[in-house]
Parts: structure tokens; sequence; C-alpha cells
């Protein structure tokens, strides 16, 4: 069973409506031992980081989610929690990935909004993924680059679209709402255990 | 590099789509989903669903379609019409919408879209703006276009923004079903003023309208519906000439 993390952010259930489409059932929790059993975990969310990592400490998720060894896909907020810090509202991020989370410079539009391909891929989320596929991003913070970003992606400058590492996987885009390679992406991430 | 959006919209009263369309092999045209994958599969970027029904009762129909919408499609959705308040808007996305689009009520109540914004966050706000243009100045309408405002257009949308707006959906009400061309002046003209992504609607007739109004310009996507829905220009095509024009596009 899959496990979406729940928790103060929003659209969640599209990720839930994504898997049923691929055929994997799925629970939506906060609890610590669902979150524990569960084959693979999914870490969501739209919103806002300081409020949302309130939420996970004030349920001490966060201990949970840095100590999960099934594979983790963090998408969204959820790849920017799992940064070093990030320059919303000054959080103290999860520290999985060793990277800076910062706001765009309003140099263009602000949020990254739409449709953008990656420019250089590798590693196992992104198997059978060419640099001409298109992944459907919203956001206004960015992850820097670092040692661990599998994909990177161009919007203002470069910065982390996929980050791997260990069992924790992260993408900035949604790719429960990009189309047919955003399901490419989930069943890879589905194909890890 | 970031795409340009070329977004269908189906305008949905009582649960089903308007507007017949004959051109798919459907066993039921009305049926929003249906058409509404139809468009996926043909490379919508997002689609849009106006709901026109009047009654009170039926938002429950609505409702009921926006999860089932959300179950069956892979892409990014909007939801407008009749949403007056926080709880509305609330109820929308709960239900699997991305986003929201508000037009008269911002109107009314500005402070709407802050509210809104605040809850839901910007990226879920689109304010839809209907404008006209009376003796040189762009007029912004309400009510389904029949209620002329004092408000102007620009100033309008940069307000919009200020107050937390995530896109503008700007349709001309002269262009709108004309078929010749957008209103590319006042779209680039709002494009320019605001630093949120801005969606030009009404008047899209040909290939060439688009890449008109996709060639050195801001604006972030375009919106139709009728030529879409009658098969007039067929989305794989558009987008293939788009791609020809050298339009950045999915």
């Amino acid at each position: 069973m899959v496990a979406i993390l729940k928790y103060n952010a929003g659209n969640i259930t599209s990720v839930r409506y994504a898997l049923q489409r691929l055929g994997f059932d799925s629970i939506i929790t906060d609890e610590p031992e669902h979150l524990a059993s569960a084959s693979h975990v999914i870490f969501p969310g739209v919103g806002e980081a300081g409020s949302a990592m309130s939420y996970l400490k004030e349920r001490k998720l966060d201990e949970v989610i840095k100590n999960l060894k099934q594979p983790v896909l963090g998408i969204c907020l959820g790849l920017q929690l799992l940064c070093t810090h990030s320059e919303e509202a000054d959080t103290i991020g999860l520290s999985v990935f060793p990277t800076i989370v910062r706001k765009f410079p309003d140099t263009d539009l602000v949020p990254h909004m739409g449709w953008n391909n990656l420019t250089a891929i590798h590693g196992s989320l992104l198997e059978g993924i060419t640099t001409a596929d298109n992944f459907y991003f919203v956001h206004s913070f960015y992850a820097e680059p670092c040692e661990n970003t599998v994909g990177f992606c161009e919007y203002i400058l470069p910065f982390s679209a996929v980050l791997q590492k260990d069992n924790f996987f992260a993408t900035q885009f949604h790719p429960e709402k990009s189309g047919s390679v955003g399901e490419k992406i989930l069943l890879n991430f589905l194909k890890n255990s | 590099m970031l795409k340009k959006r070329i977004i269908p919209c189906l305008d949905i009263k009582d649960g089903r789509t308007v507007k017949g369309v004959n051109f798919i092999n459907l066993r039921d045209a009305g049926d929003p989903i249906a058409l509404a994958k139809y468009y996926s599969q043909q490379g919508a970027d997002e689609l849009v669903f106006l709901d026109i029904t009047a009654s009170h009762e039926n938002r429950k129909t609505l409702l009921h379609l926006v999860t089932q919408i959300a179950q069956n499609i892979n892409i990014p959705f909007a939801v407008g019409g009749g949403i007056t308040s926080v709880e509305d808007a609330q109820r929308v996305i709960q239900a699997g919408a991305d986003k929201v689009s508000i037009n008269s009520a911002a109107v009314k109540n500005p402070k709407l879209i802050k509210e809104i914004a605040d809850v839901l966050g910007s990226q879920s706000v689109i304010v839809a703006i209907d404008i006209k243009q009376v003796e040189n100045q762009w007029t912004v309408y309400i009510n389904g276009g029949r209620v002329a405002t004092h408000k102007e257009a620009v100033h309008w949308a940069r307000e919009a923004e200020q107050l937390g707006a995530g896109e503008i959906l700007l349709t001309s009400m002269n262009h709108d079903g004309s078929k010749s061309g957008f209103a590319y002046d006042i779209t680039n003209l709002i494009a320019q003023a605001v630093n949120i992504p801005v969606i030009a609607s009404g008047g899209a007739g040909t290939y060439q309208h688009f890449s008109k109004l996709f060639t050195n310009s801001k604006i972030s996507a375009a919106l139709a519906a009728g030529i879409f829905h009658d098969n007039e220009i067929q989305l794989t095509e558009l987008k293939n000439y788009l791609q020809q024009n050298n339009i950045p596009i999915r």
C-alpha cells in the first residue's frame, strides 16, 4: 500500500487519483505507523513552507519522514521541505538533500507556472524521459542545484527539478498533473522497493 | 524553456457540456468527462470549466463533476462560475480542481481575491476580466458582459495582481466570437503591466492568430472554446503549426 502524507497542504487528492489511474491503492494518512508500514511514501504538497513544517513538527512527523527506509517521493513543496533550508518563512528543512531553497528573482513572471522541460537527466526516476518531455510546474521558490540533482530545469536560472539520494526521490514539478510523462515517473518511483 | 499554454474552455450546465460537440465519436456529446479526456489526449495544456448553472442547488452536481474530472484527467484544470466566497472556492479545490476562476464576484468584492489567495495560495486564483472598448477606453464588464463598471482594464488587472491573483484571464468582448483574431494590443499592454501570467481569450479563428499572439509577447496562454468544439481548429495541428513557427509549445 502506498501512503500519501496528509498535512496542511492543498490538492493532495490529485496524487491519490493519479495512483488510482495507474492501478495502485493508496491511503492519505498522518499516522506514523501507517507511514512506516507503507511500501512507498509520497510527500506531496502545494502550500507555504513555514506552516507546513510547523504542522509536521507538532506531530513529530519530521523525524518520521527523515527515518523512512522505503522509497519516498517528495513533490513540489515536499521537495523543498526535504532540503536544508527555505527562504520561505525562513524555514529549516529536513536536510535530506544538502541544498537551499530560494525565491525566484522577479526578472520574469513569478510563479514559474506551466509546462517546462528538463535540461539534463540521469538517475532511475527519470528512466525513459528525454529533454524534450515537458512537466507541469507551479512554484515561486526553487532548490539550488546540488550533488543530488539528477534533473535540471531552467527558468530565470538553472535549478533542481529532480533530486535523488538513497531511498529519497523528489520532483519540483507535479507528476500527477504532467500527462503521460508524469505517469511514467510515478511508475518509475513505484518500481523501487 | 517554459511553454506557451493552449487551454480549451468547456461551458457546463447542470453537469453537462452546453454546446454539443459532434466531431468526436462520442456516445454522449454532452459528457464533459469524455470531452476533457479527449482534449487532454490531444495535447491541451490545461482546461477551464465554466459553470453557467443558474440555480444554487445544482452546485452539488458541479462538485460531483469536478471530482470525476480530477479522477479522469492527468493535466491541471480550473473551474469558474458561481464562486462568490472563500468557502465556494475551497469546495471546488477540495473536490479536485487546481484553480478557481472568479470574475464578477471579484469586481463586486475585490477583497475576495486576497481571501482566497491567503487560504489556497495565489497559484490557485485566476481573475477573469471581461473588457469592452468604448471610445478608446477598455472598460471592465460584469455579469456575463451585461453590466459596465467604472473600472479600466489595465488598472483592474494591476489591482487584482496586488490583491493576490495568480493569473489574469482576459476576454475582449469586442473580439469574442468574431474569429478575427485576439485583442493583441490591450492583452499585450496588460501582460506588460503585471508580473503574473496573462491568458488571452476571445477572437481566435486561425492558426496564425495564435502565433501572432505568442510572437514577441509576454502573454502566457490562449483560451478558446468554439473553434475547438466545432473542430475548426484541431489542437494537435495547432500545436504542430506553432512549433514550426518557433513558438515554445509542448
